[in-house]
């Protein structure tokens, strides 16, 4: 595509669009637009940015009509041939002005799906002495442990039920929470980890559009990481917290947050995976 | 009902309702192209269905299925396009699916009487 010399660049201002024409250049992102348009020619122009380098999840736009994060988003990627850029604040959200979304309600709902990690068995997380090491699921391969670290002084291969069935915790260091990360349970969790919160799948999803209270990808792709993570013990209260309408049962699994997660992580599946264990817990009695 | 307990269980119950009319409504048109063959009477589907509990088990079965699949649907179409929600209207939309299931369940009943 021919590189237009000059960008004209619409910006949403509130109550209307302002248009500026911004000098185009090499490997420019769209947030190198937004800052030189406020610098150079307004500076009266609000939006928000923090690590310029994808990390923090700050600085998410609709750029041409869809939501992204402008910090890695070459404007050669979006701008038409005539070099036209429209630039709105994140859809679904409040906004305090300009550019910058009120991202609020985003992370209120992360809280409302109990996103936060509750250790099972004690306050810092470790297994309080005692405690049966069978919270391993049974079956679980050894052998992931990278040889050469603590892992081998378990014989390499071995399963992980030759563990003695009652054997006490203090049988491993004390401080740590074995967690084989070959473990389906782990994949599942490490599958969203990554997010950076940056309200690119919230703005994106047309059932947050239709219902205001609903949690949303972002929210219900944390829990399910917490869901899959074995240290934790609000698996109840959160599943719970994540049923029913305002929940993962509203998902149409349209995907337009798995499309559009600038990490390509995959929330309509964490979604999925919730209506999954929620259905086979409602089927067989056990809520 | 408008507990999210009870909105899962509306949920479980239209997923399995949709398994059961995925079977029955490949059965049901399957019936149709056989019975149709040499032309249709009354006298022939009745023949078929008096006094048989199979058809009428699987009709009232497929009745009570179609009618709250469809409620239930319906339910979620009316919250999200013009914001009937709460437990009046859920509970509104279950009777409507029961209601529907009726008039199945009476037709099956009258075709085996």
């Amino acid at each position: 595509m021919a590189e237009p010399a000059s960008l004209k660049v619409s910006v949403w201002r509130g109550d209307a669009f302002r248009r500026y024409e911004v000098p185009a250049g090499t490997n420019q992102t769209v947030l190198d637009v937004v800052t030189h348009i406020q610098r150079e020619i307004d500076p009266s122009l609000a939006y928000r940015f923090a690590c310029r380098v994808g990390m923090c999840g700050s600085c998410a736009m609709t750029v041409n009509g869809r939501a992204r994060w402008t910090c890695r988003t070459h404007v050669k990627r979006v701008v038409g041939e005539d070099g036209a850029l429209e630039l709105r604040p994140l859809a679904n959200l409040p906004v305090i002005r300009d550019l910058a979304a009120d991202l609020t309600p985003f992370f209120d709902k992360w809280q409302r799906a109990r996103g936060t990690f509750q250790p099972r068995d004690a306050a810092d997380g470790v297994v309080p002495e005692g405690a049966l090491v069978n919270v391993v699921p049974e079956g679980a391969l050894v052998n992931f442990v990278p040889e050469g670290t603590l892992g081998n002084v378990v014989p390499e291969g071995a399963l992980i039920n030759d563990v003695p069935e009652g054997a006490l915790v203090n049988d491993v260091p004390e401080d740590f929470a074995v967690v084989p990360p070959a473990s389906k349970a782990r994949r599942e969790a490490d599958a969203g980890i990554e997010c950076i919160g940056c309200a690119v799948c919230y703005a994106s999803c047309d059932v947050v559009a239709w219902n205001a209270d609903y949690l949303g990808p972002a929210a219900m792709n944390r829990a399910w990481t917490l869901v899959n993570d074995v240290r934790d013990g609000a698996r109840a209260e959160r599943l719970d917290a994540v049923a029913g309408d305002a929940g993962c049962h509203s998902c149409h699994s349209t995907q337009s947050c798995t499309e559009r997660c600038p990490k390509n992580l995959d929330p309509s599946s964490a979604i999925a995976g919730l209506k999954r264990t929620l259905f086979w817990d409602a089927l067989l009695g056990r809520r | 009902m408008s507990g999210a307990r009870g909105q899962t269980h509306l949920w479980v119950v239209q997923r399995v309702t949709a398994m059961l009319l995925g079977i029955a409504v490949v059965v049901h048109l399957v019936t149709i192209v056989t019975a149709v063959r040499g032309g249709l009477s009354a006298r022939e589907i009745l023949d078929r269905t008096q006094g048989n509990e199979a058809w009428l088990a699987f009709y009232v079965v497929f009745a009570l299925a179609a009618g709250l699949h469809g409620a239930i649907g319906l339910r979620n179409i009316a919250a999200e396009t013009i914001g009937l929600r709460g437990r009046g209207a859920d509970l509104a939309w279950l009777a409507a699916g029961l209601v529907t299931a009726g008039f199945g369940i009476r037709a099956a009943l009258g075709l085996y009487a």
